[in-house]
């Protein structure tokens, strides 16, 4: 029983994510989290000036559901499946996070830094959360999916168009990593 | 996503330095099993739970959306470390900061509603 407490490792976490996909495949519905973020776009009422954001949004209550799922899965392992939170990653990774003054690489699930609530409100840590925020989700609904939609569903799939968006994905991620991570940080 | 840690920033960074395998084993396995379902479902047309033929429709071809749209999105993905499914594992572990990132992935979306006709597709 011990491995459950431990983190897990990729060749359960990957299929997993596999068994999501099929499950809601099975449903005749598709793996898409983005899409969540345009629902809460018209609940909040972005329908009245925009088209796009003009649909009955309780068409889409099952994938609301399955980001709820995901609220209640992420609750769950955090206080019951899981004794120590630290993510052990390469001591090369740590090393380096801790010359940009990351100082909790390797003891923490999340950087204290960043995510911690004494640091969140401060107001270069608050704006990288909001850039970062604003980015993901403008992203996302521009290239038509995120990580679940494109990397996942899509590529399944053979789109060729998802393989040009998480090229795009990875394009961004390595500048945001290598050259402006540090200037942020 | 929380046991396996692909809900982690330092996970996403570590990737981005090429530094461990992990997060590329976690994708690339569900890919592969992704790839061999999708083909299996499609050989035999299976049905869904209601009876009706699984059908999953292409996505529009473009070039500009899906190249611009994604190296946004991987930008903000670098900088929060969070996609949006881990967005929501992390709000229910706990990570109330983590609410920053979703509010403004809201507005993110809503912004690129009201541009979405100036941009290029």
């Amino acid at each position: 029983m011990e491995w459950i407490f431990n983190p897990w490792p990729w060749y359960v976490g990957g299929p997993l994510i596999a068994l999501v996909l099929f499950l809601l495949l099975f449903f005749g519905k598709s793996f898409g989290m983005s899409s969540n973020l345009r629902t809460l776009c018209t609940i909040c009422g972005a329908g009245k000036n925009t088209d796009f954001f003009k649909f009955d949004w309780k068409t889409q209550q099952w994938n609301l559901l399955v980001a709820g799922g995901a609220i209640i899965g992420g609750w769950i392992a955090s206080n019951y499946l899981t004794i120590d939170p630290s993510v052990l990653i390469h001591e090369d990774t740590i090393a380096k996070l801790n010359q940009l003054n990351i100082k909790s690489a390797g003891t923490a699930y999340l950087p204290e830094e960043l995510f911690g609530m004494d640091h969140f409100l401060e107001p270069k840590i608050f704006a990288s959360l909001a850039l970062g925020g604003l980015l993901v989700g403008f992203g996302a609904r521009y290239a038509g999916g995120c990580t679940s939609g494109h990397a996942i569903s899509g590529l399944s799939n053979l789109q060729l168009v998802s393989l040009y968006a998480v090229i795009g994905f990875f394009v961004g991620g390595l500048l945001m990593n290598h050259f402006l991570l540090p200037f942020i940080l | 996503m929380f046991k396996s840690e692909a809900a982690s920033w330092f996970r996403i960074y570590e990737m981005f330095q090429f530094k461990s395998f992990h997060m590329y084993g976690i994708i690339g396995s569900a890919l592969a099993i992704g790839v061999v379902m999708i083909q299996l479902i499609k050989r035999y047309q299976l049905k869904s739970a209601y009876g009706e033929p699984i059908v999953i429709p292409d996505k529009a071809k473009s070039f500009y959306r899906y190249s611009i749209g994604g190296t946004i999105f991987g930008l903000g993905w670098g900088l929060s470390g969070a996609c949006p499914g881990p967005i929501f594992t992390l709000l229910g572990a706990g990570f109330l900061p983590i609410m920053v990132v979703l509010v403004f992935a809201v507005a993110g979306t809503w912004v690129y509603g009201l541009l979405m006709d100036k941009l290029p597709h």
